[in-house]
Parts: structure tokens; sequence; C-alpha cells
């Protein structure tokens, strides 16, 4: 049995009054004040994740776009200096390893920021894969902390804490060596929630004091610490895909839902054909989105029932705050995708009525 | 955390009132703090029998589902309907108007197994096990 990790801002947490919890096997906040009262401060506002546990493996050398693009299944050579691009990363199978995200530093250097719970696995892919390819692995996960500022606020936050003009930093963009609160950091226009935000990659040892800045700098703009709870409520709203659930080595990107990051045009990568052939033929199962009808909470790993059999099993579900009420995502037989179609969650053993609506759940306006 | 003196306890946090034979139950602040944001609220229906020791509700949080436990057996008189459109009054008031159900006593010796405000105290500062 390991132990979990904590990450350089636990003593912050339980200052905070975080609720900590195992995790990935780390040791974080599920939530401080309230997993309602953080989503909608997100939502609203602007909430302040530790999300330090997160993995970030770089990428160097002369054969680095070529050994990422044959990782990945999204298309690489789309991308320039400083831009992001997400993708899933698979089996030669069309199971998913990970799903990342892919920070161009260079031509010839790409930092890979992966699940926490899937640091060790895909590590041990990418040496597999490393094979004769002209690269240097460094797993910086251990030196790397990462906080994240998301909400409508947050560009305004984080403006007070940096002569840097982040309204010109694009969504999907990122900036490197950005001082923030007389710290350097790396800063990205990205998330995990749905709403505008950035993630801030900075050394472990400059976590705490950049938490307690921009803590104080939103202290007026409505900021609150956000615990995973709800990083969990406001993913699934926005419907990006968590690994162990709408993803896995048993759930390929196109059955997910998320086809648009696989590229067949690109060339040949792990999973090329598996996936090629799911495109040409169809999938037999896709991930669904479903509101809860009759009265009860869809969790994950309840059955999907359907004329009297099994069609399919819920991969997330929870209260949606932000539309209150009960939704889902599950994984049925594909001629049970289709907005409109009903179907039955079995929770504890009864059959509770639901029906599938469009994704995403939750939509931000503007930028 | 509040633990009022005029109620009895079950180990499994929740409070009972004894109102004659019959007896309101709820779950304890403590109960309520520990499970977050209750957003959902499974009754039994009136009239059916319970024993006590048995799951005949559950409360659900935004992350977490929770089986309540009988901590006296008998039969359902009365549910908490306000619970199915407000549960978060399970969060807001827990020992008044997030009550969940009232039961009629199959066996007034199984009070006895109950413990008093102090004790129940104790129990939480002991880690709540």
């Amino acid at each position: 049995m390991t132990t979990a990790k904590q990450t350089p801002l636990y003593e912050t947490h339980l200052r905070y009054g975080g609720r900590i919890v195992e995790f990935g096997g780390w040791l974080l906040p599920v939530q401080y004040s309230g997993v309602l009262e953080e989503h909608r401060a997100v939502r609203e506002k602007a909430g302040l994740f530790d999300v330090s546990h997160m993995g970030e493996v770089l990428v160097k050398g002369p054969d680095a776009f070529t050994f990422v693009q044959n990782l990945v299944t999204n298309d690489i050579s789309r991308l320039v200096d400083h831009k992001i691009q997400y993708s899933p990363m698979c089996y030669q199978d069309g199971g998913v390893v990970d799903d990342l995200l892919i920070y161009r530093q260079g031509a010839e250097e790409y930092l890979l920021v992966i699940n926490a719970a899937n640091i060790d696995k895909d590590w041990l892919w990418m040496q597999e894969n490393k094979k004769n390819f002209s690269i240097e692995l460094t797993n910086l996960s251990d030196n790397t902390a990462q906080l994240a500022l998301q909400g409508p606020l947050a560009e305004t936050i984080l403006s007070q804490l940096t002569d840097t003009n982040l309204a010109e930093l694009e969504y999907y963009w990122f900036l490197p060596k950005v001082m923030v609160a007389g710290k350097e950091t790396l800063v990205s226009r990205t998330g995990y929630t749905g709403e505008d935000g950035f993630e801030i990659y900075c050394r472990p040892e400059d976590a705490a004091a950049l938490w307690e800045s921009i803590m104080m700098a939103g202290k007026d703009h409505g900021l609150l610490p956000a615990g995973l709870g709800c990083r969990d409520t406001l993913r699934f709203e926005a419907c990006l895909p968590l690994y162990g659930h709408e993803l896995s080595k048993d759930i390929s990107p196109l059955e997910a839902g998320i086809g648009m990051f696989v590229k067949l045009d690109k060339g040949d990568f792990n999973g090329y054909a598996a996936l090629a052939e799911q495109k040409k033929n169809g999938v037999k199962r896709r991930v669904a989105g479903f509101v809860v009808t009759g009265r009860g909470i869809a969790r994950a790993e309840y059955p999907i029932m359907a004329d009297g059999r099994r069609i399919g099993t819920v991969t997330t579900g929870s209260y949606s705050p932000s539309l209150d009420k009960n939704i889902g995502l599950g994984l049925v037989e594909v001629e049970f995708a289709k907005v409109g179609q009903q179907f039955d969650i079995e929770i504890r053993g009864k059959n509770v009525a639901a029906q599938v609506i469009a994704k995403p759940f939750y939509k931000r306006e503007g930028k | 955390m509040k633990t009022p003196t005029e109620l009895k306890y079950s180990r499994d946090h929740e409070w009972v009132k004894i109102e004659g034979n019959r007896v309101r139950i709820g779950i304890t602040d403590f109960a309520q703090s520990q499970l977050g944001d209750v957003v959902f609220v499974e009754v039994p229906e009136v009239d059916s029998n319970i024993a006590a020791g048995a799951g005949f509700s559950v409360v659900e949080s935004v992350k977490a589902v929770s089986d309540i436990y009988a901590p006296v057996g008998g039969v359902i008189v009365e549910v908490n309907e306000a619970l199915a459109d407000t549960p978060e009054i399970m969060n807001e008031d827990p020992y008044g108007e997030g009550w969940l159900v009232v039961i009629e006593i199959a066996d007034s010796a199984e009070l006895g197994e109950l413990l008093s405000s102090d004790e129940y105290e104790k129990l939480i500062a002991e880690g709540g096990h």
C-alpha cells in the first residue's frame, strides 16, 4: 500500500478549512465552504483550485514532433509555439491510455500535461513508445505545482498581479516566464470547468505564496477556494470527459463523443487502424447525456435499462447546480444515444425514467 | 456543532425525539456537515415496517450517497414531504424543518440503546465511529 502524497499546498488547504480526501493517490480538498457555493462562485465570479497533482512530462529533441504525433490522436502539426492542444492518447486497439494537454514550447519541445492517477502508467507508455526516436523524456511532475483560477472574473483578478497583458492571451494559448506576484510562472488560458480562466504552473516552493497573493487579489471579487467536488460538477456540466469515467482503456475517443480530437488524415499513429475502422463502420456504443425525469440521482456505474435489458452504464451522474436538475452521462448502445430517446436508470434496484438531451449541459456565454 | 440535550442519538448519527409511543427522527448537525450539501432524499412509504438497524432512507449530497439506518424499529407513520422539493432544509435546520420520519415504536426497550447528548458528543470527539 502506498501512502497518499501531499501537494505543496496541503497546509494551506487545512488553514482554509478544506476537507481533505484521497484522490488519485493525492490528499486534496474535496470542498472548503461547500460544493454548491464553490460551484456557483466559479460560474458567476471565480474559484481557485490546487491542481498540483497533475503530471507534466517534457518531450525534447529533434524527433519530439514525430514522437508526440505518433503518441496522440490529435494533429500537432496544427500547433505553433505557445499554442495548446487537447488530445486523447490511445492504445493500438483504440482504447485510451490518458487524455492530455500538449503545450508547444518550441519546434523540438513539447510539454504534456497528464492526469495524476495515470502518471506512472503514462510514463511507462511513453518510454515504450520512445523506441529509436531521438528525444529526451523528463518527468517534471514532482517539480511542478499548478493552480487553476477559473471563472468570469479570473482575468480581472490575475491581471492585478502581473504586468503581462492577459487580455491578449487567447483561449488555449500560453505564455512562459510570466511574473505573477513576483514569482516566475507559466500561464495558460485553459481549464477544466467550462468557464474562462487560467492554469498557472509554478515551482512547488512558490505555490503557497502564489495562492495567498491570488486569494488576496480576489478578495473583493467573490473569489473562493474551490475543491475537487465542484471541479467534478463543473467539468461534468460542460461535458468535459474524466479519465476512468467517460474515457478508459475500454472506451475509445469516438465512443466518448470526442472524435473531433481524432485526426485520421494526419497519417499513422497509435490506435489509427482501430479508430479508422470504428469511424468507417460506426461505433456500437456512445456516451450520451441524459436528464433523470423520474425521482433520483444517477451515479457512476448504475445500469441503464431499456426494453427489459441492460443497454449501458452511467459514467458520471450528479445533481447539476447550474441546471437544478439531476443529469448524467452514460455509455449506451448507439441506437439509444439520440436526443429525445428514453431509457431507465436502475437506482437501488428501481428503474427511474431518463431522457437523452443535447451535450454539453452547460455552455458559457462570451469568451 | 449543535447537539440538543432533550434529544437521544444513535451511533449512526441520527437524532431521536420521543413523542409518546412515537419517535421523530432526523440526521444530526454533525451528520449534515459531514455529508455536505444535501440534494436528494429518498424517504420510505407511510405504513411500511422497518426493523432497528435496517436502512430505510437514502440521503444524497452532491458527491455522496448515504444510507440512513433506523435507530428503532416500528411502523412509519409520517414522512417529511418537504424534503422532496427542498432537501437543503436538512443542512439548514437538521433538528427542526429537516426531520426525516416519524416511527411508531414496536419495542420501547430499543430506546435504551440510544445515547444521551453528552455520550453522542463524546462519540463525535472520538472521531464519529
